[in-house]
């Protein structure tokens, strides 16, 4: 079943006319999406080169596509604005992969967002019953599905029941039906390449991938590293989950807190293995990401590595040791 | 971004916070000119003259000087535009000062004994609290010094008080916060009016941080019997993401204060930062590059650099990421690590090929290439390897980390 998304969720993109969106848009569908339209101000009523239809608004699109989810390729000026339509428009999984939004930009779309889903009565983060955000600045969520036999990354369709809203690359992901070892990890990181490397040391060591979720690089965003921990906790088909984390902030503190009060309340806790990029980074500077930088004493990666070891969390010392932490805190 | 202390004082005052008046000069000449200008206002024979760098520790780097007359204001700006400022902020050969900011001195008045004693100073800044996802106003008594100094020995001192998202700083929080740092008679009003404008002024103009340090209240006078509350000194550091829509801040920054490889760097929509290393690294993505310059140092080597080529680097940024890599001397080797997602492997090969018959590589280079397009990639380099002669590839991370420390200790 994985988390948040699964191969009947009906997906649209914003910016579908875009470069990136057109040659996502492109990879999603062959990875299997059920991709079903695009919006593009200004383009309603026309077809991308896929075929799919092109509408002006988000409400429109969800209107006519029963729509649930979309990924935000629309640039950073409209980036905030694009995502409160989506979430005006009933959409409940909004990811956004656009880099360099304004944070004072997301700080009132988040706030809009959180105000949206209380006067629902509902949480953040708890799907089909509010409006769930993920990045922005992110490479989105993939939810992989078994690949088709002998097709290659750009066949049309790579894998049958996949579902893959965002920029990863499809085919260094495993379902859990062609995995040797017949488990799958959840995977959160805010980082995008990091996790295509820990994807693949997963697949090379025979573990599939139920969800991966790209949380993003930025200080003010969707879902958090805790909010996944929730949402894989509650995953029959997660066994274990991998956290990545970085310096910057206190989101990965936070996620140890709560797999520590979970142990400590006697509730069940599913392997957690880590790793936290930037043990070498100096202090005070932005490293690439507007999110990486050591500000206090509570945001490096030392602290970050103490609190997730001393919640039970098996961290990896080496980025190259990824896959094997995950392995380890199984008992593989 | 950062601006200078000269350009903050503008945009409070453009905001309505009083400042006291002053002038920028470049030259010693300029500078009794412009002490009797800035000194005439309020009677005071007195100025201070600060050196216009971003690097902090002016003070006690004698950067800053407290002046009396025309004559001292030009000996202190001679100081400063001819020696080199050092500091524990500063590169290890100090900065080159090239503008001086000549500001009246303002008298502050005394904090009675029944307050605490002391003079009138108080720290007033908005930064953006992720854990919360807002911005917040900070505030204490103790101001003029350093406000880690304070919260690290008495955070009780610190106020706090968080900026409604879509509404911003509502006048009830400013008027609490202006009670709670004591503030008396007219002095409230001045204080609640000067906390809303730098809380619209952080808004507007897409700060990260907006510091008034310190605030202070001048001694009574007839016409202002409770004194005025004034800001002295002023930091502000902006949202580079958010730029765009503010040129004219844009126009306020500073090249001369950067490594110039960071500055050609992000030219290129490249992300770079200098180190101290001698292993030079081009990674795609910044927690992948992060994560790169961990395992160099876990393997015994020292990164360079922190070099993010961004998830779609033409081939031409590519070529000119390894310009910028080797262009540090310090370099002995290079490691370049790619995990193909947007970017596509077969683009980072070529760009490494012309780059080798561009600027010829004459340090070892270790390759570890994967994701999208991964076997064109290496057979683009394969089939180039006469070109690259000090090339190695590597099969997976930890081989290409062991790899590139081998052949820079070798």
């Amino acid at each position: 079943m994985a988390v948040l998304i699964h191969a009947e969720t009906r997906v649209i993109c914003q910016g579908i006319t875009g470069a990136y969106g057109a040659q996502h848009t492109r990879g999603c569908l062959h990875y299997g999406t059920k991709l079903v339209g695009g919006v593009t101000p200004g383009k309603g009523g026309t077809r991308d080169a896929n075929g799919l239809p092109i509408f002006d608004t988000v409400a429109d699109a969800v209107s006519q596509t029963g729509a649930t989810a979309t990924m935000i390729f629309v640039p950073p000026v409209g980036a905030a604005d694009a995502i409160i339509e989506a979430a005006s428009a009933g959409v409940r999984v909004i990811c956004a992969i656009t880099e360099g939004v304004p944070v004072q930009d997301m700080i009132r779309a988040r706030a809009w967002l959180d105000q949206h889903n209380a006067s629902a009565g509902r949480g953040f983060g708890t799907l089909g019953t509010s409006v769930t955000l993920v990045g922005p600045n992110c490479p989105g969520v993939i939810t992989p599905g078994p690949k088709t036999g002998a097709g290659t990354a750009h066949d049309d369709p790579y894998t049958s029941a996949g579902c893959k809203i965002g920029i990863m690359p499809g085919y260094i992901h495993t379902h859990v039906s062609q995995a040797k070892r017949s488990k799958a990890v959840a995977i959160v990181s805010r980082s995008g390449t990091l996790t295509y490397e820990a994807v693949w040391q997963t697949s090379a060591l025979g573990l599939a991938q139920s969800t991966c979720i790209g949380i993003g690089g930025d200080p003010v965003r969707g879902l958090s590293h805790t909010d996944c921990l929730r949402l894989f906790f509650d995953d029959p088909d997660t066994h274990a989950v991998l956290l990545i984390g970085e310096i910057g902030g206190t989101d990965e503190i936070d996620a140890a807190g709560w797999i520590a009060d979970r142990r400590a309340a006697g509730l069940p806790v599913k392997p957690v293995a880590g790793f936290i990029a930037g043990r070498t980074a100096p202090p005070g500077r932005r490293m690439g990401h507007a999110g990486a930088i050591i500000g206090g004493a509570s945001d490096t990666a030392e602290a970050k590595i103490a609190a997730l070891s001393s919640a039970g969390v098996r961290v990896a010392a080496s980025p190259a040791g990824m896959g094997r932490a995950v392995l380890e805190a199984m008992g593989l | 971004m950062k601006i200078h202390e000269h350009q903050a004082r503008d945009l409070l005052a453009q905001f309505g916070i009083p400042v006291p008046p002053g002038r920028v000069i470049t030259d010693p000449a300029q500078a009794p000119d412009a002490f009797a200008a800035v000194s005439a206002g309020d009677g005071s024979a007195l100025a201070v003259v600060k050196a216009q760098v971003h690097a902090g520790g002016r003070g006690k780097a004698g950067f800053v000087k407290l002046v009396r007359s025309a004559h001292e204001a030009a000996d202190a700006a001679r100081f400063m535009l001819t020696n080199r400022m050092v500091s524990p902020q500063t590169p290890p050969g100090g900065l080159a000062v090239s503008k001086l900011l000549v500001a009246a001195g303002a008298q502050i008045a005394e904090r009675p004994r029944s307050a605490g004693g002391g003079r009138e100073e108080f720290y007033l800044a908005i930064t953006t609290d992720r854990a919360s996802r807002r911005n917040v106003l900070i505030a204490s008594r103790q101001g003029g010094v350093e406000i880690e100094q304070v919260a690290h020995d008495s955070p009780g001192a610190i106020i706090k008080s968080p900026l409604d998202p879509l509404l911003g700083l509502h006048p009830f929080q400013a008027r609490r916060v202006a009670f709670a740092l004591g503030f008396k008679g007219k002095q409230v009003g001045q204080a609640v009016s000067i906390m809303s404008a730098l809380a619209r002024l952080y808004v507007q103009t897409d700060c990260t941080l907006a510091e008034i340090n310190p605030l202070v209240i001048t001694p009574p006078t007839g016409e202002h019997p409770d004194g005025r509350v004034v800001a002295i000194d002023a930091k502000f550091n902006f949202d580079d993401n958010a730029l765009f829509r503010h040129p004219e801040l844009e126009k306020l920054h500073d090249a001369s204060e950067e490594n110039p490889a960071e500055t050609k760097a992000r030219a290129l929509g490249l992300s770079y930062v200098a180190l101290d290393g001698s292993i030079g690294c081009l990674v795609n993505g910044a927690g992948l590059a992060m994560a790169t310059m961990d395992i160099i140092k876990l393997h015994g080597g020292e990164p360079a650099n922190f070099l993010d080529v961004g998830g779609s680097a033409s081939e031409e940024a590519v070529t000119e990421a390894f310009t910028i890599i080797l262009s540090d001397a310090r370099v002995r080797g290079v490691l370049v690590n790619i995990f193909g997602g947007i970017m596509r492997c077969d683009v980072i090969a070529q760009g490494i090929i012309n780059a080798a018959k561009k600027l010829g590589f004459r340090v070892p280079l270790v390759v570890r290439l994967e994701g999208t397009n991964v076997e064109a990639g290496r057979r683009l380099l394969q089939s180039a390897r006469a070109d690259i002669p000090t090339m190695q590839a590597a099969s997976d991370l930890a081989d290409a980390a062991k790899k590139v420390c081998a052949s820079v200790t070798a």
